[in-house]
């Protein structure tokens, strides 16, 4: 018998195995039978139809599920050797560094991985922000997504105490008073959340379960309602075109590509890109410059001396740079946690805030344009702002920059309203063009640039 | 597409010096002259270390063993550097207990295992050479770069005496500098230039050490890394980016 | 969708390709994960060998030294002691010691290298009591036969001074002597024979 005929029995009976239900096939069956295994999987991966026209922004959603996943195993792996204790905490850190095998790669890879999460984060939230993903109907993915960016922040904040260094210390010292500056009940209530009339072993404790266990619940739970409402309703896209509006004879839209294989191949790709970048970064500046694993935290928790300059990780700092930014006035500094707080809210409100009847950049008119060039001009500036010590120019120049983030949400009824560009909105998709990846490659320079000339005149 | 990817990674990677300048920040040091793979400056750096500093710093995180990685074998760390009473296994521990530390210096002097990540290299290289004459400290030496430090300058007879001067800058502002005015076992004072380079090596070994100390497995670190990055960009990059091509031909 | 011809085989080696390389990947990740159960330095501090001076040590007395964690009996045995031993031979299980319980060095009449230092893990080999040092001979507890040994108080498990099970008792075998050396006539070293 020759090779080619081997081959081409084998293809036959392969083809033979697949028409008549195997071994495999019975199990599905029984499973299918009892749980929509099949269905599940058809509704959310293999016939779940995303439009074609994804670009570069569209591989953060996956990637934050992938840091997700990061964070979670690391994170129980690190509890294996961390003691939630103010007298062993901040060297069993050193412990796992040290003494633990592979240990210093699991404990930077949380410590990236925090960073990371907030990198990505922000990139996804801007996406949505830049092609109208949270207007209609889309609003509940949008305030499902705020949710998990808020249990973010209160678990990347609460994580960040455990090493007990210097920087955790008075890091939750600090934000912890700003519940303290509230009217009325604020003193009892950060000492209600302390456990102590000053950051101590109770408030680690707790801090720890909350870490380890509440947040991470709460975050997986807001992640499934954000898939699930997202699937329900379908993806957006750079147009802002609806692609279930125009679909062939079998009902599939037009514009739509089974989400496996074409954006799981895609998405690896994503994914190996990231990799590279934050193998990087884990392997060769674990400390970002300072700025993933500040410099004082390295001291152990001292509650009798402040570091000269406390600075929240960078991930924070837009927020913190607009709670230095308003001053206190009648008698009391609320105003400034108000702000802080309204900040982030607002974010979640951006459903109704946009009047405009476009979703998309790209057919909006030039006054959303300018308005969303101030706010990141803004954003980035209050980062900056917010990372380094305060002077009286600086404080002016964050003030601007405050009132400014604060205008791009209340003045958008405004502004956005009847505000369309010239090229009206497509029915179809567009795909990408090499004009455009040449304006988007521009647009990260000068931001890039922008952001470092900032930081270095500032 | 990829290709705005690179750009953008390129971008980013240009954009991390100007973010670690910016940390930095504050303070002039001097550059610590330290080489990480340098395993003979860390080896005298470790004896440096267990000489003169582990009498009154512990160095709880860090274990003699550990001393493995800079090329010590196990017999040489028993022979030539582990005290007496110590286990190869212990943690570089301290016999002074901190009521002891109190009485004598007011305060328990830092554990120094993680010294080098808090303070940085060029902090500590500037700091170990930066002792003065003061006659109003207790201990009768104070330091340049932190003022009123508890601790006595340990390498005096090595350094031999500072003294502070006020000089007028360039600019007409004043600044404080340091001067040598005795030289020490390790210093040469020849008609009023003082020549330091032989201590200054020391310190940049000692310094060197710590910064190994803060990490120990920064050397594992990075060759680690480089294979994992190699592996991802050779490999896992282009199998990911065909397949991703592969499949996409059907999309138009 | 697909009006051009797809290249079945390309694609499936592709993702075969691709598949097998992000297994290596996922491999080397999963590594620092799995490690990290071993033992760490600390543990391995706590578990290395331990010395011991037996100069002090006056025969017919047993020490207790700590080795990762367990007890290991020191016990230098009277000539008497060592003289009783080949008489309870046919009442132990296992007296020529042929299952693996000691290192080949301790395979031999008395379980020791010096005929009168037996050091030996003082865990029962039942369920992990430690037995205690019984001496005495013929006590009205264990009866006229008994020639001095180990007596388990959990389970009643029973070994002679060679830490040899008695026959009939729970415990299935002879107690483990660990690895052990003497660096010097008077100083003992367990853990570690090399």
């Amino acid at each position: 018998m020759s090779k080619g005929q081997t081959i081409v029995e084998n293809a036959s009976e392969r083809a033979a195995d697949a028409a008549r239900p195997g071994a495999g096939g019975k199990v599905l069956e029984w499973i299918d039978a009892r749980f929509p295994l099949s269905s599940s999987l058809k509704a959310h991966v293999t016939e779940y139809y995303a439009p074609k026209n994804f670009n570069f922004w569209y591989f953060f959603g996956s990637l934050a599920m992938l840091v997700l996943v990061i964070q979670i195993v690391t994170g129980i792996f690190l509890t294996m050797n961390y003691k939630p204790d103010a007298a062993l905490a901040f060297m069993s850190v050193e412990y796992i560094m040290r003494d633990v095998s592979g240990g210093w790669i699991i404990r930077y890879m949380h410590s990236t991985g925090a960073s990371m999460f907030f990198v990505v984060v922000y990139l996804h939230m801007f996406r949505g922000l830049i092609y109208g993903s949270y207007k209609q109907p889309r609003e509940l993915v949008w305030v499902f997504g705020t949710l998990i960016f808020l249990a973010l922040m209160a678990e990347a904040f609460m994580g960040y105490l455990l090493p007990w260094g210097q920087m955790s210390f008075w890091g939750a010292q600090v934000i912890v008073n700003l519940f303290g500056s509230l009217p009325v009940i604020g003193p009892d209530l950060s000492v209600w959340i302390r456990g102590d009339f000053v950051v101590s072993d109770a408030t680690l404790n707790r801090f720890f379960a909350l870490h380890v266990i509440a947040v991470p619940l709460v975050l997986l739970a807001l992640v499934v309602a954000h898939l699930v409402a997202l699937h329900e309703v379908g993806s957006n896209n750079p147009d802002g075109v609806e692609i279930k509006k125009l679909k062939d004879e079998n009902g599939i839209p037009l514009d739509g590509i089974p989400f496996h294989p074409y954006y799981t191949v895609k998405d690896v790709l994503g994914v190996v890109v990231f990799l590279i970048v934050f193998s990087a970064i884990l392997f060769f500046a674990p400390e970002g410059g300072g700025y993933f694993l500040e410099k004082p935290n390295f001291d152990p928790a001292d509650p009798l001396k402040t570091p000269l300059h406390i600075a929240p990780v960078w991930y924070f700092t837009p927020f913190y740079a607009i709670l230095r930014a308003v001053p206190s006035f009648f008698g009391t500094q609320v105003w400034g946690v108000l702000a802080m707080g309204a900040a982030v809210v607002l974010i979640g409100l951006l459903p109704w805030l946009d009047k405009s009847p476009v979703k998309s950049i790209r057919y909006r008119g030039p006054k959303f344009k300018v308005m969303l060039t101030l706010f990141i001009i803004s954003f980035i500036g209050l980062g900056i702002l917010g990372a380094i010590p305060s002077t009286d120019v600086r404080t002016v120049i964050a003030q601007v920059m405050s009132f400014v983030y604060f205008a791009f949400f209340l003045a958008m009824p405004f502004y956005t309203k009847n505000d369309v560009g010239s090229t009206p909105v497509p029915t179809r998709v567009t795909m990408s063009t090499p004009a455009r990846q040449i304006r988007f490659a521009i647009l990260w320079a000068v931001t890039i640039i922008g952001a470092a000339l900032f930081a270095m005149y500032v | 597409m990829t290709k705005t990817i690179r750009q953008l990674i390129a971008a980013a990677v240009l954009a991390l010096p100007m973010a670690g300048a910016l940390a930095a920040g504050g303070g002039n040091y001097d550059k610590a002259p330290i080489d990480i793979k340098d395993t003979e400056s860390l080896q005298r750096g470790a004896q440096m270390f267990t000489n003169y500093c582990l009498s009154c710093h512990s160095a709880n995180a860090m274990r003699w063993n550990r001393l493995q990685d800079i090329g010590l074998s196990e017999q040489q760390i028993k022979d030539n550097i582990l005290p007496p009473g110590a286990k190869i296994g212990d943690p570089m521990k301290i016999a002074m207990t901190p009521a002891d530390a109190k009485a004598w210096f007011g305060a328990m002097p830092p554990d120094l295992s993680v010294m080098a990540r808090a303070r940085g290299a060029d902090y500590i290289y500037s700091y170990l050479r930066s002792f003065y004459k003061d006659p109003t400290r207790e201990t009768g030496w104070n330091n340049l770069v932190f003022d009123k430090a508890a601790m006595p300058h340990v390498f005096f007879e090595w350094q031999g005496e500072q003294v502070l001067k006020h000089e007028k800058g360039a600019d007409g502002h004043e600044v404080a500098k340091l001067e040598l005015v005795k030289a020490g076992t390790l210093t040469k004072l020849e008609n009023g230039k003082a020549n330091t380079a032989e201590y200054d090596k020391r310190m940049a070994d000692l310094t060197n050490f710590m910064v190994f100390m803060g990490e120990p497995s920064q050397v594992k670190r990075h060759q680690l890394g480089y294979i994992v990055l190699l592996f991802l960009i050779v490999v896992m990059l282009p199998l990911a980016y065909l397949l991703k091509k592969e499949y996409w031909r059907d999309v138009h | 969708m697909s009006e051009q011809k797809v290249d079945a085989g390309r694609r499936r080696f592709l993702t075969v390709a691709t598949t097998a390389a992000g297994g290596v990947a996922a491999a080397g990740v999963a590594t620092p994960f799995l490690m990290s159960f071993f033992p760490s330095e600390r543990a391995k501090a706590a578990g290395a060998p331990v010395e011991v001076d037996i100069s002090k040590l006056e025969p017919g007395q047993k020490i207790n030294v700590e080795w990762r964690g367990k007890p290991v009996w020191v016990l230098s045995r009277t000539p008497e002691q060592l003289k009783a031993l080949p008489g309870v031979n046919g009442d132990v299980l296992d007296p020529n010691s042929e299952m693996p319980q000691q290192p080949a060095y301790c395979q031999n009449e008395f379980r020791s290298i010096k005929p009168e230092i037996l050091v030996a893990v003082g865990i029962c080999t039942h369920l992990g009591c430690s037995p205690t040092y019984r001496p005495d001979l013929a006590p009205a507890d264990l009866g006229p036969n008994w020639k001095g040994g180990f007596y388990c108080p959990c389970h009643g498990s029973k070994f002679d001074l060679a830490a040899r099970v008695y026959k009939g008792v729970p415990a299935p075998s002879n107690l483990e002597i660990p690895p052990h050396k003497y660096l010097t006539e008077t100083r003992l070293l367990v853990g570690d024979d090399k």
